[in-house]
């Protein structure tokens, strides 16, 4: 079983950093998924352990081994590219055998071996044809099925889903899913710009912001209770309110809110984040009124934004017989136990 | 066509044609009735014959097309092989060195031809590597005429390849040896035939550096021809064009049909 690990590693193009000291570990058999907007380093880290770009400084493990140095045919790894790169001039078949065949498996066990992973993939009746014969989602399944096929330890998987469109998506999702509990050995590194890809998928999150490391930790954790406000914001899109701490909760825009302030010293500015989908229309405990600012219709929800204090409160609600109309004074509330509160000075990304 | 009504169509039919016929078609179709000319005297020539074609295919004009032939062939492999090395190499380079070498490759097209052959002739007149005489300073000098084209045409299709092809396969554990093998040359075997076929064709005509080159034993065609008109025998010379031209484009043909065959694959 292999893991990877980063140690400090920097890469710099022409004086810009693209990735900043990044100090990370994926356990053997894990699904870590590189979360981020573009930009953030994700995508570099990726390919520092691929072996395409050099760092700058510091170390990429695989497993035991140092990789730092190596060219990229001598690091035993798989990878999906977004494009596939299925070879156009090759059936699926010697697509898939082209890793065995480089890699100078016996000639006779290559058959098999190549059947397997198709058959893994679902794509075992397609052997015959080339790549331009193939749907989007084919394509990607034969790519995977390449990238199994020399029983990698790790997988880099780089925006794998993202030229397919939203049904298909949803169903290659699963079908990973369904393929990394047939193959716990395998360590996945996940890199995507779509957080339900990441939460749905990933044992844990790294997200990246700005080229550098922003939180790690199990979707649960980044959802329910994020370190940073560029977590709470790009994982879930949580509301991010001013609040001063005080006695026995937290007071924003004049009202005292009940939340837990887990020891933050009295009179300290801090930020409260609460998730859309648990604020409620109407009264409650924490309630706060309002002016509807805008409300959009999302078939089963609708989303409200309603100004409180000067600050946009986003609530997510069970859709509604008779929608409030924008200039509606409405009360809006949330359960103390379903804020967290964060260091003051971040806002919303 | 970008033309969609009829009238507009015929129009730039018309147009073509007018342009066309006098500028291209003409002067081949010339050559081609005169090659089957007896005599040509008046506006249109007469006496049809087929004895220049007798002449042009035997002897020693049988043996001046078998020249070209081997010589045009023999230069675009070489030129192949060089120029596909230098673009794969060059695009390895950091850019400002890749510019010296593509202005080396460009160098012998710049360069008037008859200079290139007087180059030639200079430079390998003399030990240590003595070619004057043999056939082999025809196909040098034709080599490196050629190479500039078939260098440009491989250097714009390596520019274009994806590197996430040499990348995907280097993942999958390929040596650099065997992603070049596997994957990059039979992609680029497109560019390769295109560039084989344009070599050939400048190779097969080329004319000006030869003149100053070639031994009575290593005679190419387009010397003949002009050896034949030169000596006023313009209907030898006419027959001699055409089979050049057939030649040439019977390679062609052959050339493009490889191609579609690797484009389809």
């Amino acid at each position: 079983m292999t893991g990877i690990r980063f140690d400090r590693v920097s890469v710099a193009y022409g004086g810009t950093t693209v990735l900043d000291a990044l100090d990370l570990t994926v356990e053997p058999g894990e699904v870590m998924a590189l979360l981020g907007p573009s930009g953030s380093g994700k995508t570099t880290a990726l390919r520092a352990v691929a072996g395409f770009v050099r760092p700058a400084s510091g170390r990429v493990y695989v497993g035991e081994r140092d990789v730092t140095g190596l060219a990229p045919h001598q690091r035993g790894i798989g990878m999906v590219v977004q494009q596939y790169a299925l070879f156009p001039h090759m059936r699926v078949a010697d697509n898939v055998a082209f890793g065995l065949r480089a890699r100078k498996v016996p000639r006779r066990e290559i058959p098999a071996r190549v059947a397997e992973a198709l058959e893994m993939t679902g794509m075992g009746e397609y052997g015959r044809r080339y790549p331009r014969e193939l749907s989007g989602g084919q394509q990607q399944r034969v790519a995977i099925a390449r990238a199994l096929a020399v029983r990698p330890g790790v997988l880099l998987l780089d925006e794998p889903l993202s030229a397919l469109d939203a049904r298909l998506r949803s169903g290659m999702l699963a079908e990973l899913a369904r393929l990394h509990r047939e193959l716990p050995d395998v360590t996945i590194l996940y890199v995507t710009h779509d957080q339900v890809e990441a939460l749905t998928l990933a044992d844990r999150i790294a997200v990246m912001d700005r080229a550098r490391l922003q939180d790690v930790g199990t979707p649960r954790e980044l959802y329910r209770a994020p370190r940073t406000g560029f977590t709470a914001s790009f994982v879930g899109n949580a509301n991010l309110l001013p609040v001063t701490v005080g006695a026995k909760g937290v007071a924003f825009g004049g009202v005292e809110l009940e939340v837990d302030t887990r020891g933050a010293a009295k009179g300290a500015a801090a930020t409260l984040c609460v998730r859309p989908h648990v604020v409620g229309l109407g009264p409650g405990p924490n309630r706060l009124a309002g002016v509807v600012g805008e409300i959009q219709w999302r078939g089963a929800t609708h989303r409200l934004y309603v100004d409180v204090a000067g600050h946009r409160v986003m609530a997510d609600v069970r859709e509604l017989r008779r929608p409030p109309a924008p200039g509606d004074a409405v009360e809006v509330h949330f359960a103390p136990e379903d804020a967290v509160l964060l260091e003051a000075g971040v806002s919303g990304g | 066509m970008l033309v969609h009504n009829r009238a507009g169509k015929w129009a730039v039919w018309g147009l073509f044609l007018v342009l066309f016929l006098p500028l291209f078609a003409l002067p081949l179709l010339v050559i081609l009735a005169a090659s089957f000319a007896g005599h040509w005297s008046g506006a249109l020539p007469s006496g049809f014959t087929t004895a220049h074609y007798t002449a042009a295919t035997r002897g020693d004009s049988l043996q001046a097309l078998t020249t070209s032939l081997v010589t045009a062939v023999t230069a675009s492999l070489l030129a192949l092989a060089v120029g596909t090395w230098g673009a794969l190499g060059a695009h390895a380079l950091p850019r400002p060195l890749r510019r010296v070498l593509d202005a080396l490759f460009v160098l012998p097209v710049a360069v008037p031809s008859v200079v290139v052959g007087l180059a030639v002739l200079v430079a390998f007149s003399q030990p240590p590597v003595l070619l004057n005489g043999t056939r082999w300073i025809v196909i040098l000098a034709h080599t490196v005429l050629v190479t500039a084209f078939a260098y440009q045409s491989v250097s714009a299709a390596v520019l274009r390849l994806d590197p996430a092809y040499e990348q995907a396969a280097a993942s999958l554990g390929a040596r650099p040896a065997y992603v070049l093998w596997r994957i990059r040359l039979p992609l680029l075997l497109p560019s390769l035939t295109a560039a084989a076929g344009l070599c050939f064709t400048l190779s097969m005509g080329e004319l000006s550096a030869t003149m100053m080159l070639y031994p009575p034993d290593w005679t190419p065609l387009p010397v003949q021809i002009y050896a034949a008109t030169d000596r006023g025998r313009l209907f030898t010379g006419s027959a001699l064009a055409v089979v050049l031209m057939t030649a040439t484009l019977l390679v062609l043909f052959a050339v493009a049909r490889i191609r579609t065959r690797a484009a389809y694959r």
